[in-house]
């Protein structure tokens, strides 16, 4: 059973606007998940929902087998959460605020857990500070610790690493990895591909309110693996020539270019005998050039709405 | 937590509201010592020394009362208000939205804590206005039970403001239009029945005039109306704040979108 169903999730806010548009997604106990984007596609308010701070217009999501509308304590008891925002109470100390998470998710307090939570995020030597004497990357930190402070099975971060510093981000990215060595299932927002890409097992792309791609990392790194090799064609072709249906060749460019995918990590490219083929065809080309498809291209591709 | 109410969590609210009062308890605690000796020295000793006693109630004792309202009415919609409303403001609600909390267990937190507050001011008055006239309390469990009664409604209708006003301004707005008339009005510094009819007869649609004069019953046993429909008017009152808080959470008015 995953460990989040959620179920034609529809949200439109009261001023109209559709930020989700029926989404389905299902999240498995223990992964990864990387939640990609642009501004304005409905990441947020799909993780706002699930949290239990925006009410969904329709659908259904249940938590670790629970309701988040009808069983709502047990729902949310298992989930922290980061806010995208750095929301923190100026004058409450650094060990207070962390403490009060812990007693506002219904746990007795345990000082060695929020011990622990403080040392992880190098938040230990600032426990009595204020937080408003605390810098943007040190009130992360401390939104880090709240959302841990109750020992979450599914935590969210929702844009963790907007505006933070290399060594913080460095630091989030290890206490991820170890919380995913413990169990705790990680759902993250991102528009850095570089950041889905380092930590993610599956990645999902979000487009206008609608899911448009949920895929294992390794099977997108594989389209990353791929690459084209584009020849300009002396004179235009009208129809790639049988001979040469075996290679997967496509038109380009008003018949002036052909187009050959191929993988660079298998061990045949098969260029080779591409070009001996195209020879024997009396197929000539005056110039060639090679394109690699980056996550980067293959998200633009589709957040355009084009194939990727 | 097994089942049932999350009191770990009323309790965390409750502590993080106090600790606001105790971080500022030179303001907390003096300004309300220092704006009661002002209205006994400018009542009490100035005024009140060419006032007749009041159905037989020295006038510096007879304010006593009123004063203690006059602070309890404003403290508790003071500290309520602002208690809902600067998690709003700041965005910390997050939390409490995202938190395994009922709404009776938020109300309970909040309203719990501003009310203590305000009894406390409450006291604190009490006592500094023993400094100035020797204090007479004939019914102390009734004093205590309206002082609870309304600190905890107004509290309520603080926590109502604090969720409905989207800025600072707001938030005194009501206080300062609505509540602090209606108390001046109500019969802090008089007894409604010393006004002519006609205003006497307006005066009594004003709901302060009830708990004041409940509370001053339980002073020196003299009201203005009866006991009965003092505690009725402020248990309506009580009810009507109830109501509107459910509602407001039931529709997530000004919570969630």
């Amino acid at each position: 059973m995953p460990i989040i169903s959620i179920t034609d999730l529809s949200k439109t806010y009261a001023s109209g606007f559709a930020a989700l548009k029926g989404v389905n997604l299902a999240i498995e106990r223990g992964e990864i998940f990387a939640l990609l984007g642009p501004n304005g596609a409905g990441k947020s308010t799909l993780i706002n929902i699930v949290c239990g701070i925006v009410t969904p217009s329709s659908g259904t999501v249940t938590v670790d087998g629970h309701d988040i509308a009808g069983d709502y304590r047990a729902a949310r008891r298992s989930i922290g959460l980061v806010p995208q925002e750095l929301t923190t109470d100026a004058f409450e100390t650094v060990w207070n605020t962390v403490s009060f998470s812990r007693g506002l998710f219904g746990m007795r307090p345990d000082p060695a857990h929020i011990e622990k939570v403080l040392r992880a995020l190098s938040l230990w030597d600032k426990r009595g500070n204020r937080l408003m004497t605390l810098s943007g990357g040190m009130k992360r930190r401390v939104l880090i610790a709240k959302a841990l402070s109750h020992e979450p099975r599914v935590l969210f971060l929702d844009e963790p690493t907007a505006g933070v510093d290399v060594e913080l981000r460095q630091d989030m990215w290890r206490l991820v990895r170890e919380l995913r060595a413990q169990g705790v299932t990680v759902i993250l927002t991102t528009h850095y591909i570089e950041e889905a890409e380092e930590m993610a097992d599956r990645i999902g792309v979000i487009r206008g309110g609608q899911i448009i791609l949920v895929e294992e990392k390794a099977a997108l790194m594989h389209q990353l693996g791929r690459k084209r090799l584009i020849l300009q064609l002396l004179s235009p072709l009208d129809a790639v020539p049988e001979g040469l249906a075996a290679f997967g060749l496509a038109l380009a460019g008003q018949g002036r270019e052909l187009v050959y995918t191929y993988d660079t990590k298998s061990e045949r490219t098969g260029i080779t005998g591409l070009l001996t083929a195209l020879s024997d065809a009396g197929i000539r080309f005056g110039d060639l050039r090679t394109e690699q498809s980056s996550l980067e291209d293959i998200f633009v591709g589709l957040v355009r709405g084009e194939a990727a | 937590m097994a089942g049932g109410m999350n009191w770990p969590a009323i309790w965390a609210i409750y502590r993080f509201e106090m600790s606001r009062f105790w971080r500022t308890a030179g303001q907390s605690i003096l300004a309300p010592v220092i704006s009661t000796t002002l209205y006994f020295v400018v009542f009490g000793a100035a005024i009140g020394s060419r006032v007749s006693a009041v159905d037989g109630v020295p006038y510096g004792l007879f304010i006593v009362p009123g004063l203690i309202m006059l602070s309890l009415l404003t403290q508790s919609i003071a500290n309520a208000s602002f208690g809902i409303y600067f998690p709003r403001f700041a965005g910390t609600i997050y939390e409490i939205l995202s938190a395994p909390i009922s709404p009776a267990e938020v109300v309970l937190g909040y309203v719990g804590a501003a009310a203590s507050k305000s009894i406390l001011i409450g006291l604190i008055i009490l006592g500094t206005s023993a400094l100035f006239v020797p204090l007479r309390i004939d019914h102390p469990v009734w004093m205590l039970g309206f002082l609870l009664l309304t600190a905890t409604t107004f509290s309520l209708f603080g926590f109502v403001i604090g969720l409905w006003a989207d800025g600072f301004e707001k938030l005194q707005l009501v206080p300062l239009l609505v509540v602090t008339p209606l108390t001046f009005l109500g019969g802090s510094f008089y007894s409604v029945s010393m006004l002519p009819p006609v205003w006497h007869a307006v005066s009594l649609a004003n709901p302060v005039v009830y708990l004041i004069s409940g509370f001053r019953w339980a002073f020196f046993g003299t009201a203005d109306v009866s006991i009965a429909v003092s505690l009725g008017m402020t248990a309506l009152f009580l009810v009507i704040c109830l109501g509107l808080v459910t509602y407001i959470f039931r529709t997530g008015y000004r919570l969630k979108s």
